[in-house]
């Protein structure tokens, strides 16, 4: 920290940002190319964007992981959000470190094993995999996630505030309503953010998870990859780029106006 | 920021016209009716009994404080009476109606929390008008109570500032606003000036008194802190061990403790170990010495603690009680001195002095000491 602006310390911090980012600068400036020979810049051009649109698998696939990610992100909420309350409400109950472990697994188990085994799951239930299953994976781990982080606002949450709503004349419920919720309000929201996010992201589980009919955009660019890249998996990627990383400052800006309150 | 408002401009003498509460306000000015009746309370958790069948009167409009040390069930006597915990046993009689199992929100009490418990969502406005929005008040009554109340504390112009904006004080009167606001018959107060500076914290503990005065409304205060409880309380109660081990107005339960652990708790103490010889006459154990005191009612022969207050021992010969002493240290406190003296073959007393001009005395000078018998109070042994 304290040599950060030292010609050491920049080339450093210069080089790491290099490392990092310069695959995706190439591939945000390579979506501008107008030819379509990857390798060779021949102009800037919108025309793959337009050409992205235009494949209907491409969008279809989108239409897919928005409706998996709404729908996965809001199940991961429900749930994520009750197991944060009940690990830091309920009096100690019996097996609360198994609870608590057994909640937040999914975000250290590896991806392929928690998408086995959720195949697995499935078969076994005789499930049709399609869409449905890839949410029911997707708020698998979502939940996890959740939990995490309206688990630590919770925590430090000051119950005489409810109290002070009761004291108030307000019952449980709407004390909770009126005083607790609104006050975790941002954390929740920053966790379904959250899920939505990794919802969009995630291949390694759907690829498991998804059956026919239900190709996730991740899914849909890594098959056109394996045919060779083309200029539209370039803008379709930058798309969801810009796409998450509006996300990510949303999540973030609302968790920043939750400290500040 | 600036200068922090001063909310009782005009001393308690003048008739100002300050606004009050109307219908929660003297509505019971009958001296000592009793507003709150506990019987047989108790309250356990787990293998710790919290408080121990507790009988208490509260009268209406009085300040009654709970003063106990940590753990003495102070706290959970006040949540009992705010309805936070359930009793195991005992009847809490409010006005008439037995309110023991009464949960929170149905209960005509309001509480202002230790640490003021405001809603940080909320403007100062919003927080104090959330207890009437849960009654379902219309919104033009809604709006002039809380314009009321504000007036109240003097806190119109912050109206619209979140909680965080306010500096601590103002914060409690925020808290208080929002509590009175309901008109409830009884109002908790759970140590509502540890959280201040210690100079606000006087200042503010008679501006409490003041409030509680021009309301009329009845006030419970739990404290840990002896000088507080005694410059606002009407009443103390001083609790032990989840018992009540004395009540009484501040001067009495100061002067005439009923045991060593009120006599210790509310300041220092001489303890001094003493046998009968009369109702008001007793000798030092292990001493030649024979002092008159408070009449009690104990056998002659019987061992008791006789109880003294610093303070209350004169220097210099006068009237009854004379005692040849010895300077054995001297601490210099500003206003007062506290001087540790030997009396007898082996009897230490601490006292307190005002230093106004003069000598003080010094280590190893003779002194004349005078204990007042009316001050000399015999404590179970």
């Amino acid at each position: 920290m304290r040599k950060a602006n030292s010609p050491l310390g920049l080339t450093g911090m210069t080089l790491g940002f290099v490392f990092l980012y310069l695959p995706i600068v190439l591939l945000v400036i390579g979506s501008f190319n107008a030819g379509k020979a990857v390798n060779v810049w021949s102009g800037w051009s919108l025309h793959w964007y337009a050409q992205a649109f235009r494949n209907e698998q491409l969008v279809a696939a989108l239409w897919v992981s928005l409706q998996v990610g709404v729908a996965a992100a809001s199940i991961a909420t429900l749930i994520g959000t009750a197991g944060a309350f009940a690990l830091t409400r309920l009096p100690k109950f019996h097996g609360r470190g198994a609870f608590r472990l057994g909640l937040l697994t999914p975000l250290v188990i590896p991806e392929v094993i928690l998408g086995l085994s959720l195949l697995l799951l499935f078969v076994r239930l005789d499930l049709d995999r399609g869409i449905g299953t890839v949410i029911l994976a997707h708020a698998t781990f979502g939940a996890a996630y959740v939990a995490v982080v309206v688990h630590s606002r919770l925590s430090t949450f000051d119950r005489a505030l409810e109290e002070a709503a009761m004291d108030l004349g307000a019952t449980p419920m709407r004390a909770f309503f009126k005083v607790t919720l609104p006050i975790v309000l941002p954390a929740v929201l920053a966790g379904w953010l959250l899920a939505f996010t990794l919802s969009l992201d995630d291949l390694v589980i759907a690829s498991f998870t998804s059956g026919p009919g239900a190709t996730t955009l991740p899914q849909r660019l890594y098959g056109q990859v394996r045919l060779g890249v083309s200029p539209e998996i370039n803008a379709v990627s930058t798309l969801l780029i810009l796409g998450v990383t509006i996300l990510v400052i949303g999540a973030s800006l609302v968790s920043k106006q939750r400290n500040a309150s | 920021m600036g200068a922090v408002p001063h909310w009782h401009a005009s001393p308690p003498a003048a008739p100002a016209p300050t606004p009050t509460l109307p219908h929660a306000a003297r509505e019971g000015g009958s001296g000592l009716t009793s507003l709150v009746s506990i019987t047989g309370l108790s309250k356990r958790y787990g293998p710790v009994t919290a408080v121990d069948a507790v009988d208490l009167e509260i009268a209406r409009g009085e300040f009654l404080a709970l003063l106990g040390p940590s753990g003495s069930g102070k706290t959970s006597l006040l949540r009992l009476l705010a309805g936070f915990e359930t009793p195991d046993a005992g009847r809490i009689v409010l006005d008439g109606q037995d309110v023991a199992r009464t949960p929170p929100y149905d209960r005509p009490v309001n509480m202002v929390f230790q640490a003021y418990a405001l809603f940080p969502h909320l403007s100062v406005a919003k927080n104090v008008a959330f207890g009437l929005e849960m009654e379902k008040r219309p919104r033009a009554e809604i709006e002039s109570r809380v314009a009321e109340a504000l007036k109240l504390v003097e806190l119109e112009a912050l109206a619209g500032r979140r909680p965080d904006q306010l500096s601590g004080g103002q914060r409690q009167r925020v808290a208080i606003a929002r509590a009175v606001v309901k008109r409830p018959k009884l109002l908790l107060l759970d140590e509502p000036l540890s959280a201040l500076d210690r100079r606000l914290r006087e200042r503010t503990r008679a501006e409490l008194k003041d409030l509680q005065a021009r309301l009329g409304l009845t006030f419970v205060m739990v404290t840990h802190d002896q000088d507080e409880a005694m410059a606002v309380a009407s009443r103390i109660a001083v609790l032990n061990h989840g018992r009540i081990a004395q009540m009484g107005p501040p001067a009495e339960v100061f002067d005439r403790p009923a045991d060593r652990f009120v006599a210790e708790f509310l300041g220092d103490c001489n303890l001094l170990e003493a046998e009968v010889l009369a109702p008001d006459r007793v000798r030092l154990r292990g001493e030649a010495i024979e002092l008159l005191v408070r009449p009690m009612d104990r056998p002659a022969g019987a061992a008791v603690t006789l109880a003294l207050r610093p303070g209350k021992i004169l220097l210099g010969p006068d009237g009854r009680n004379m005692l040849n002493a010895s300077v054995e240290s001297i601490e210099y406190l500003g206003d007062l001195s506290r001087l540790t003296v030997r009396v007898g073959a082996a009897t230490r007393l601490v006292l307190t002095q005002v230093n106004r001009a003069g000598p003080l005395p010094a280590v190893g000078d003779g002194l004349f000491l005078t204990l007042p018998p009316e001050t000399l109070v015999a404590l179970p042994a």
